[in-house]
């Protein structure tokens, strides 16, 4: 179960390194947890250095019993979550700890990376980098095809975008919160046709952290218990061309399998949080997850359904598209879930939740990890 | 974390003993595709095996260089050179006759006009990395 949950500083944080804010959110969550630095024994998280669990537990001076670094992008922290349950219930570690962060905003300010991702022409790459393919590319061509077979419109999509600034507005820690509309996306530039930049995530710094312990240790723990009720992955392609259908995300079959283990269907659902690299992505994944039938997406996200009022809160913080975007963004979904699950989203709170689902998408709707939690 | 590229040409395939066939064919005109001699079927990109049924035996077809698009989107904005220098343009998923898909610029209109199930053809563009080191890239143009 998630026993701690913690954000480090985030937004706009040019005076601490990448390392400094993992530090900095493992201990907040460590805390939060009601345990100490010494008692964790199990360390899942994955980042851009070659090595990245290792450096990360030498800078936190911890040498843990489990490591996991599993890269598939950013559904890595659902993966984590998945892998540190089978991890607890085999007796191979007792508290899990997930982290992350990376300065990735101020490093662009500084001017040491690039907005783009150059990936070199080697192996499959080689039949795709010389025509600059790009990762907001890679997501538009999913809009594209989803408009042509279904007549998705544009403006279904901003819908998206809208109503997760306005979740935002409630959320003081967002990095976004001043209300857009319908018609402030579609005048926004157009980034990769058919997204402009209000369909596209922000860019932020930022970390995070989540404990997960034994059912058995959190009966003793000072916070109220949120249950991992089910938790399932899948993964599909690396090569755009490899994927066999652009209006399908691997969530399909993820979210089949947790809903399946934790006995719940999607209309018992009470908050939802999944990943919104770009408005697209959250519209594959409703379909996906089986909220709307495929094809629908458009329509259902119509009218407001997914704002703190509407029939189902999704991204109650206001998502990748307005409150915070490191990077690989699924950790801060299941913060959020835990946090709404545990009653704690001041301000923003969902009424007698006690049900969330969550879904990370990593890469180019390349991999999926889907959990279900619930509070007592 | 993501830099800008130290060469100007790091875009540009570094053939493989699994490519080399492929980008020789496109120095002299030709798109050609793997085709598993075991579950006859084709497969891009290529591999020594076939990603079906793992079988070796595996040899290089022709294919007609025509196809559809099957998506696409039009690239407004790439910090990183030599693209910056050369938005907008279009790529797109190209479903070729034999079956299989493939990645590539559409070139030769607007990027406007293009459109998903638009028939094209394949072209070839040439980009050098030296003056004796030419590749020769498959790209599609609207047909007819």
């Amino acid at each position: 179960m998630i026993a701690g949950i913690a954000e480090s500083r985030f937004g706009d944080v040019p005076d601490a390194t990448a390392l400094e804010l993992h530090q900095e959110a493992a201990a907040l969550a460590v805390a939060d947890a009601g345990l100490a630095k010494d008692d964790v024994d199990g360390l899942f998280s994955c980042g851009a250095d070659l090595l990245h669990p290792l450096l990360l537990a030498e800078y936190l001076g911890i040498r843990p019993r489990y490591v996991d670094g599993t890269q598939v992008g950013g559904s890595a922290w659902e993966f984590f979550l998945h892998h540190a349950v089978g991890a607890i219930e085999s007796g191979l570690c007792d508290v899990a700890l997930l982290n992350y962060a990376t300065t990735s905003r101020s490093d662009l300010k500084r001017k040491v990376r690039s907005a783009n991702v150059a990936i070199e022409a080697r192996g499959p790459a080689q039949f795709e980098s010389a025509y600059g393919h790009t990762v907001i590319g890679r997501h538009a061509m999913a809009a594209t095809r989803h408009m042509h077979e279904f007549g998705t419109t544009s403006a279904q999509l901003a819908e998206i975008a809208v109503q997760m600034r306005a979740n935002a507005s409630r959320n003081p820690l967002a990095m976004y919160r001043d209300p857009i509309t319908v018609d402030d996306v579609l005048s926004s530039r157009l980034i990769s046709s058919p997204l402009h930049k209000l369909d596209c995530c922000i860019r932020s710094d930022g970390g995070g952290a989540v404990v997960i312990v034994s059912e058995e240790r959190a009966r003793d723990l000072p916070k109220k218990p949120v249950w991992v009720l089910g938790a399932a992955e899948a993964i599909s392609h690396h090569t755009m061309s490899e994927w066999h259908d652009f209006t399908e995300s691997p969530a399909k079959y993820s979210a089949e399998r947790a809903f399946a283990m934790a006995g719940v269907k999607p209309d018992e659902i009470d908050v939802l949080q999944v990943y919104d690299s770009f408005t697209i992505t959250v519209l594959l994944t409703l379909e996906a997850m089986g909220f709307c039938a495929k094809g629908e997406g458009g329509a259902f996200v119509e009218g407001g359904r997914l704002t703190l009022d509407g029939s189902l809160p999704t991204n109650t913080d206001g998502g990748g598209l307005s409150s915070n975007h490191p990077g690989m963004r699924g950790l801060f979904l299941i913060i959020e879930a835990a946090r709404q699950l545990r009653g704690e989203a001041e301000g923003r709170q969902v009424k007698d939740a006690t049900l969330a689902a969550v879904n990370g998408t990593g890469g180019w709707f390349s991999s999926t990890g889907t959990l279900i939690l619930g509070a007592d | 974390m993501p830099q800008m590229p130290k060469i100007a040409t790091w875009h540009l395939p570094v053939p493989d003993v699994e490519s080399a066939t492929y980008w020789q064919g496109a120095r002299e005109g030709k798109l050609l595709i793997k085709h598993c001699n075991a579950c006859e079927r084709h497969f891009f990109y290529p591999r020594a095996a076939c990603p079906f049924c793992w079988s070796v035996d595996t040899s290089w077809r022709e294919s007609s260089g025509r196809g559809n698009v099957y998506t696409f989107t039009v690239v407004h904005q790439n910090d990183l050179p030599p693209f910056r220098d050369r938005v907008p343009y279009v790529i797109a998923v190209i479903e070729l006759e034999e079956g299989v898909r493939m990645t590539a610029n559409v070139e030769g209109c607007s990027p406007d006009d293009v459109r998903c199930g638009m028939r094209v053809r394949v072209a070839f563009r040439d980009e050098a990395r030296s003056e004796d080191d030419v590749v020769s890239l498959p790209v599609f143009r609207p047909e007819g």
